[in-house]
């Protein structure tokens, strides 16, 4: 009876209760939300969005759709095997005919011509030679006569692959991959195939770079975090000092400092030191000392936070439990700076990844990374498709070198990194 | 007999004429002169600043004496680093390495040695049970609780055998109950392995509680070295019968000294005889110290004519359980405590003094102590 009575008194308050709990969460996350809101909206008009038009711009193809929409439609059907019927031929011309008359031709070529080299002169003379529409029944034979390359496969098996909505075209293409006359996905052929290279060398420069501010951003971070506050203070302005000024004016310093008639040739000229100036910029070695420069900070800040939460007396600790200093700093000091480590390596390597401007200006043509590129094909050529897809395969590395760092220190901190 | 036995022990360490200077203007220690006798717990006891933790430091190897020479087992040991020294230390906040298991942390000091593996296991494995935390040994430092961490130190400490352990505060962190239970632990591991203890604390419950010797610092100088309850019964100035458990002050001037004893003016009024401890003679001005529980309280018109009777006024009285205190006024010392055990003086015990009461208070003249004035 009594018992009946306590679990009927625990089953009514249980469930207010709970709800109340809820009640009381859901006005704390909802004015959290309206904090962040003013952000959330910023970011997603200026971040997510840009980026999600741009991995759609790198599968996207509609120039061919919009400018012969009766010519896609007729190869619908087609299996490709043969050449296409009289009717594909006539949708072809009076597409070419709308289209001469709009002034679209040059759109639809310039697309047509990524994809195979010389398509552009096919359809403007054609478009030039086409009179009018041809009688029912002769397209095909006007139009081959007009140009011979209608008289192909290859050229009609570009349309349809070109016919879109969506391609895989210029992702592949970023990666130096075609896709052949029978469908499969080939190597690009070697005049073509530069992007694997350039990939490569960006991340061979980021590597490189990292690695410099690593050794040299290491001691720097350590001083900091040991030195007394006043003078680490003094240190922390000259670590910051870079963020203060504007990116382009140190890469110029830098071009002032080392080129020919700069001041360290000089200066190892008076010296006598050199007889002939030192090649030290545009060149391989101009880019990784600018780079370090500029991104040195990004690797000392993590890894003084990191420092300064060690207290100094785990080393005492060390040295009174029989280690000699570098026992004690390989085994008890750097593990507890690997997070910083790891997330200033990584700050690094993202940043360095992208970077455009310091090689742009401080590098010579074999230095340009893969920003230079996307940049070119934004502004320059116009061909967005291109500079989208070799954005979309960097954000990708990115992204994937991010979950691997991720996983690593999520694996840390289960296995216990707490500090007292 | 056992202090006999304690004196004859070889010294281990030796501070022999230690200075200190940071600054170079102020000396934290001033002229150390100290023995640290084989198999000993010795407590260095004073308030921060007093040099006790800076005295440690430099027998770990931390910091560097500005003058003297530091000796263990008859080696000067100035210019030996830290890690030669062959001392165990325990930190305040432990210092447990975060990124090491419990097991790792312990194995620590034997693979830097480069002990074999097996000797490392079963040394670890011996350390673990001591402390009775074989089941933690994967655990990391940030999973243990206070106390737990601070078994691991204090195991971490003592697994390589050292000729010396260092605690350096190391209970610091706990809450009062664990605090009092591992004094004990820390006192019985010091009996059962016969190590030598140098243990630095403010709190001089803690020194009572487990030390052979107690080195009281204060100012950079050792005011008192002695046993416990030397230090509590016969401080030999003001700062140690201050420091050192309770203790009422009268301020007064010597009037006489004879002997052992002295004839001390009240400032607030009175005279008392006083035990001559630390006096320069007539007219000089002394501290008088005497212990609340040495302090009886006679009703007005007692028959009893001691040389110490003194009239007190009742400002309050505070019930602690076991017993109460008393808090009267006497002599201008408005803060003078007399513990009231239960039971004892049934018609004064607690409750039954009136604040604004007048009563008197006596004490044997050879537990009140003429010391030098504060």
């Amino acid at each position: 009876m009594v018992n009946a009575l306590l679990t009927g008194a625990n089953a009514s308050t249980e469930v207010p209760l709970k709800r109340r709990l809820r009640r009381a969460e859901r006005t704390r996350q909802v004015k959290a939300l309206v904090l962040v809101l003013p952000l959330l909206v910023f970011l997603l008009f200026t971040f997510a969005g840009p980026i999600a038009g741009m991995l759609w711009r790198s599968v996207e193809d509609r120039e061919v759709r919009q400018v012969l929409p009766q010519t896609v439609a007729a190869l619908a059907s087609w299996d490709g095997t043969d050449l296409p019927d009289e009717n594909a031929y006539a949708a072809l011309a009076s597409d070419i005919l709308a289209a001469r008359a709009a002034g679209t031709i040059a759109i639809a070529a310039k697309r047509l011509n990524y994809a195979l080299n010389g398509f552009r002169t096919i359809l403007t003379s054609t478009a030039r030679n086409l009179k009018a529409v041809p009688e029912r029944g002769t397209a095909r034979e006007t139009l081959g006569k007009i140009n011979p390359a209608w008289r192909e496969r290859t050229t009609w098996t570009t349309i349809k692959d070109a016919s879109g909505p969506v391609t895989g075209f210029y992702l592949l293409a970023a990666l130096d991959l075609v896709r052949n006359a029978d469908g499969t996905i080939v190597a690009a052929p070697p005049d073509q195939a530069i992007y694997r290279d350039i990939f490569a060398r960006t991340f061979l420069i980021s590597i490189s770079v990292t690695a410099l501010c690593l050794i040299l951003g290491f001691p720097v971070a350590y001083l900091l975090a040991t030195l007394p506050p006043a003078r680490s203070n003094l240190l922390m302005i000259f670590v910051l000092l870079p963020f203060w000024t504007s990116l382009l004016v140190r890469t110029c310093a830098w071009i002032v400092l080392l080129q020919s008639k700069g001041v360290v040739n000089d200066s190892l000229h008076w010296l006598g030191i050199i007889d002939e100036p030192l090649r030290l910029i545009y060149n391989r070695f101009g880019v990784c000392v600018a780079m370090t420069h500029v991104l040195l900070p990004f690797m000392i800040l993590p890894l003084y936070s990191s420092m300064k939460a060690i207290s100094p007396a785990y080393m005492r600790a060390a040295a009174s439990l029989g280690a000699p200093p570098l026992a004690a700093f390989l085994r008890i000091y750097l593990p507890q700076t690997l997070p910083g480590i790891g997330a200033g390596s990584l700050l690094v390597f993202i940043l360095a990844l992208g970077y455009y401007i310091t090689p742009a200006l401080v590098g010579g043509a074999a230095d340009q990374m893969i920003s230079y590129f996307i940049a070119l094909y934004t502004t320059e050529t116009a061909n967005w498709g291109l500079a989208s897809a070799l954005g979309a395969v960097l954000l990708l590395a990115t992204l994937l070198l991010a979950l691997v760092y991720g996983k690593l220190v999520q694996g840390r901190q289960v296995t216990g990194g707490m500090k007292n | 007999m056992e202090a006999g036995m304690v004196t004859a022990a070889p010294a281990l360490v030796r501070f022999s004429g230690i200075q200190k200077t940071y600054d170079g203007e102020h000396l934290v220690v001033k002229n150390l002169d100290l023995d640290i006798r084989k198999g000993e717990f010795i407590t260095l006891l004073g308030p921060s600043g007093s040099g006790k933790t800076t005295t440690l430091m430099m027998l770990a190897g931390f910091e560097v004496p500005t003058l003297g020479e530091i000796y263990l087992a008859d080696r000067p040991i100035k210019n030996v680093p830290p890690h030669k020294r062959d001392i165990g230390m325990v930190f305040q906040n432990y210092a447990l390495f975060p990124h090491l298991t419990i097991a790792e942390n312990i194995a620590f000091p034997l693979s830097v040695r480069k002990s074999s593996k097996a000797e490392t296991q079963e040394r670890v494995r011996a350390a673990l049970r001591m402390i009775k935390m074989e089941t933690l040994a994967h655990r990391r430092p940030g999973q243990l609780s206070g106390g737990q961490q601070q078994r691991v130190a204090l195991a971490r400490a003592l697994v390589f055998n050292p000729q010396l352990v260092l605690m350096d505060e190391p209970l610091g962190a706990l809450d009062k109950r664990l605090r009092e239970q591992m004094q004990l632990e820390i006192k019985q591991l010091h009996e059962a392995m016969g190590i030598t203890i140098v243990y630095v604390t403010h709190d001089q419950s803690e020194a009572l509680t487990m030390s052979d010797r107690i080195a009281v610092f204060n100012d950079g100088i050792v005011q008192q070295i002695d046993r416990p309850d030397a230090l509590y019964e016969h401080p030999v100035n003001s700062f140690v019968a201050h420091f050192i458990g309770e203790n009422n002050v009268l301020a007064g001037t010597v009037e006489t000294v004879e002997r052992d004893y002295c004839r001390v003016a009240l400032a607030g009024g009175g005279t008392v005889t006083a035990r001559a401890v630390n006096v320069s003679g007539a007219g000089a001005s002394t501290s008088l110290s005497v212990r609340p529980e040495r302090v009886a309280i006679v009703p007005d018109g007692s028959a009893s004519e001691g040389p110490n009777r003194l009239p007190a006024k009742v400002q309050n009285t505070i019930y602690l359980g076991d017993h109460a205190l008393a808090v009267l006024d006497v002599a201008g010392n408005g803060e003078f405590m007399v513990k009231l055990q239960s039971g004892a003086h049934e018609s004064l015990k607690h409750g039954s003094l009136r604040p604004g009461e007048t009563v008197f208070i006596t004490f044997r003249p050879e537990d009140c102590l003429a010391l030098d004035p504060v």
